[in-house]
């Protein structure tokens, strides 16, 4: 274990030297980042999204979407059963008021909420309609409903097997599930593959969790106050994160915590106000998605080019089958594990299926995408991997130029609002980080501070980078989690079963009772 | 019949005086309990950080026991010292509603607190605890001024 934190504390070295003793040349600091980084992530990215043999299909894509499939048929379409009861249990009708002041279901969803709903829904949507087309968002719309039985999953595993230590705080996740429930079934290999989804959870806590966030954040900032180097912001980024995760500031992130909410109502009432004024156009949108969820029209790769971009950004914006989600879920109280399971589940349904759908009807309907009048095909972009956009823009910028063509002040909220999200989840991935950095080299002030340090020289790095290699590596980190966290869940959906027919059984023979409030 | 009074602080000195009321009052009583309440507040629609929330189970342990050592305890030891019949109890909520709660749970039947000592912009939106608790409260409702 050691050893590969010495590798990992090399490779940061490696990197800054590289670019420190580089600095003079011709080539900028942001050029050389982006160049060192791109080399070094490269195969790594490669593996992750390899196509089948004879395809262009990435067999990660296909992973998350039959895990995600398999899991809706195995629990019998568990997200629509049990919807209105997760309603409920968020509401707090079934909380014992005897256990007042523990987390409640509505906070650890709102935590996990804010560590999924941000850059994703903004930017991910962006690049998913960027390069897929409008029928790209069919596609995610679909990820999402079925994402929600992968949610259900892990979070129910993630309370039923979280450790409990003797001073009252709690640790949780797929690290800890995969080698206690391994080892209840009599399974071999429990250790190894909670010890590698550690491993990808730290890469994925500093790709998508981190740079992916410094990256679009700086693209917002710059796009607005005029172009300057990425590392600048960077740098404001990694101390503000310092002063909260190594310095303790509780308030900038209390603070952040409470905006954010605020910023999510403010972005789809924005979004819906968009739609309104455009209500005419929303059926047009609708179906620019359908025919093009099926047709492609004329994008990169044609149909088959949308699902995938819009399994992709799904998959990256509500994280169903990355485990991360286990890890914020598991500190709530509650004595049955499967209720945050049920709870877990209205994730993905609001992160992808409204808020993502938001953006991407509000980019459809902006007329942002430039459609060839001729043939009503989407045109490529010079390079011919992209739709061409109005002016250019991709990602963040594509949504900014989107909301602003309705609301010419509105890229300015949009972007404090980017910079918030991207921060809050900054701060909630630095902890999924930690939790699988304590699990391998164990909990001490040293070693949290080694992965806090790392933590913030990746602001640096995702801020002056480009997006291209950011946004793989970011992509193939997160999806990497989900490689062995899949895995591990079709080992252990049979223990969820058991809690789901036995909590069915209680709730159906009127056991489980509501409490008055 | 024991008559039961629930006796609300608020961690702050004019608590005193409600309970200096509320022994006075079951002296001329004569059967009687005093129920020494103190509300932590608390929503369960907060916003925490993930590690706020791993920490929570003991933030609340800690709140619960300082809360019992330096405003109830002190407050019930006064009071069974002076020969007076007296329990403490320690929740989190919101103010006015647990402390109804526990009026309906221990069939009270009289409220005892202090006026608010909080003030400011909050309370002028939002009305005060003690306001809450005299608008809704089902059982009579003693403020000591």
């Amino acid at each position: 274990m050691r050893n590969f934190q010495t590798i990992i504390l090399s490779f940061f070295a490696s990197v800054l030297l590289s670019n420190a003793a580089n600095a003079q040349e011709a080539m900028s600091l942001d050029q050389k980042v982006n160049e060192t980084f791109a080399a070094v992530t490269g195969p790594f990215v490669s593996l992750i999204f390899a196509p089948f043999p004879g395809t262009s299909f990435p067999w990660i894509v296909m992973w998350l979407v039959i895990a995600a499939t398999v899991f809706t048929f195995y629990f019998g379409f568990v997200q629509f059963r049990f919807f209105k009861h997760a309603i409920g249990l968020v509401k707090g009708d079934y909380s014992d008021p005897n256990d007042a002041g523990e987390v409640s279901h509505f906070q650890a969803l709102a935590t996990a909420l804010s560590g999924t709903v941000g850059l994703g829904n903004i930017a991910g949507v962006a690049v998913a309609v960027g390069i897929g087309g409008p029928g790209a968002t069919f596609w995610m719309i679909l990820a999402g409903l079925l994402g929600m039985a992968s949610k259900f999953t892990e979070c129910t595993l993630g309370v039923k097997y979280r450790n409990e230590y003797p001073d009252g705080t709690v640790s949780g996740g797929p690290m800890y599930y995969i080698s206690k429930g391994f080892t209840e079934l009599g399974l071999p290999g429990g250790k190894i593959l909670a010890v590698l989804f550690s491993v990808f959870c730290i890469l994925g806590a500093l790709g998508g969790g981190n740079m992916f966030q410094a990256n679009q954040a700086h693209a917002q900032i710059s796009g607005i106050v005029g172009d300057y180097p990425g590392w600048i912001t960077g740098i404001i980024f990694a101390g503000v994160v310092f002063a909260v995760i190594v310095g303790g500031v509780k308030s900038i992130a209390r603070v952040t915590e409470k905006v954010v909410p605020f910023m999510g109502i403010l972005y789809v009432g924005a979004a819906l106000i968009i739609l309104l004024v455009n209500y005419d156009m929303i059926g047009w949108a609708f179906g620019q998605i359908f025919v093009g969820a099926f047709t492609g029209l004329g994008i990169a790769g044609g149909f088959v080019g949308a699902l995938i971009q819009g399994f992709k950004r799904a998959a990256f914006s509500n994280e169903a089958g990355v485990g991360s989600a286990a890890i914020a879920h598991s500190a709530v109280r509650t004595k049955e594990p499967i209720t945050e399971g049920f709870v877990s589940l209205l994730e993905p349904l609001i992160d992808t299926v409204v808020i993502c759908t938001m953006t991407a009807l509000v980019i459809t309907i902006s007329q942002q995408l430039i459609v060839d009048p001729a043939t009503g095909l989407y045109q490529l972009n010079e390079a011919g991997n992209a739709i061409a956009t109005v002016d250019g823009n991709s990602g963040v910028s594509l949504t900014s130029a989107a909301f602003g063509a309705s609301i010419s002040w509105f890229p300015y909220v949009l972007a404090i609002a980017v910079v918030l999200f991207a921060f809050s989840t900054m701060i909630s991935w630095s902890y999924y980080g930690l939790k699988s950095w304590t699990y391998l080299f164990g909990e001490g002030k040293n070693s949290e501070l080694a992965f806090k340090l790392i933590f913030c020289v990746f602001i640096v790095i995702g801020a002056a980078a480009s997006l291209g290699p950011v946004i793989d590596f970011s992509d193939a980190a997160i999806f990497a989690m989900a490689v062995v966290n899949i895995f591990a869940l079709y080992f252990l959906m049979g223990l969820v079963k058991k809690e789901l027919a036995s909590y069915s059984n209680r709730l159906a023979a009127g056991e489980i009772k509501k409490f008055k409030h | 019949m024991t008559t039961k009074l629930v006796i609300g602080l608020d961690g702050h000195g004019s608590g005193e005086r409600a309970v200096v009321f509320a022994k006075r009052t079951a002296e001329m009583i004569g059967n009687c309990e005093l129920l020494v309440v103190y509300v932590i507040e608390w929503s369960p629609y907060s916003f925490q950080t993930p590690e706020e929330n791993a920490e929570r189970h003991k933030r609340r342990e800690e709140e619960i026991s300082m809360a019992m050592s330096r405003v109830v305890e002190p407050a019930v030891a006064a009071l069974t010292d002076s020969g007076a019949k007296a329990r403490g109890i320690v929740r989190h909520g919101d103010v006015a509603e647990t402390i109804i709660t526990i009026v309906n749970e221990e069939k009270a039947d009289q409220i005892v607190v202090s006026r608010s000592s909080e003030g400011g912009f909050t309370q002028r939106i939002f009305g005060s605890a003690t306001s809450n608790l005299v608008m809704s409260a089902s059982v009579p409702v003693t403020v000591v001024g």
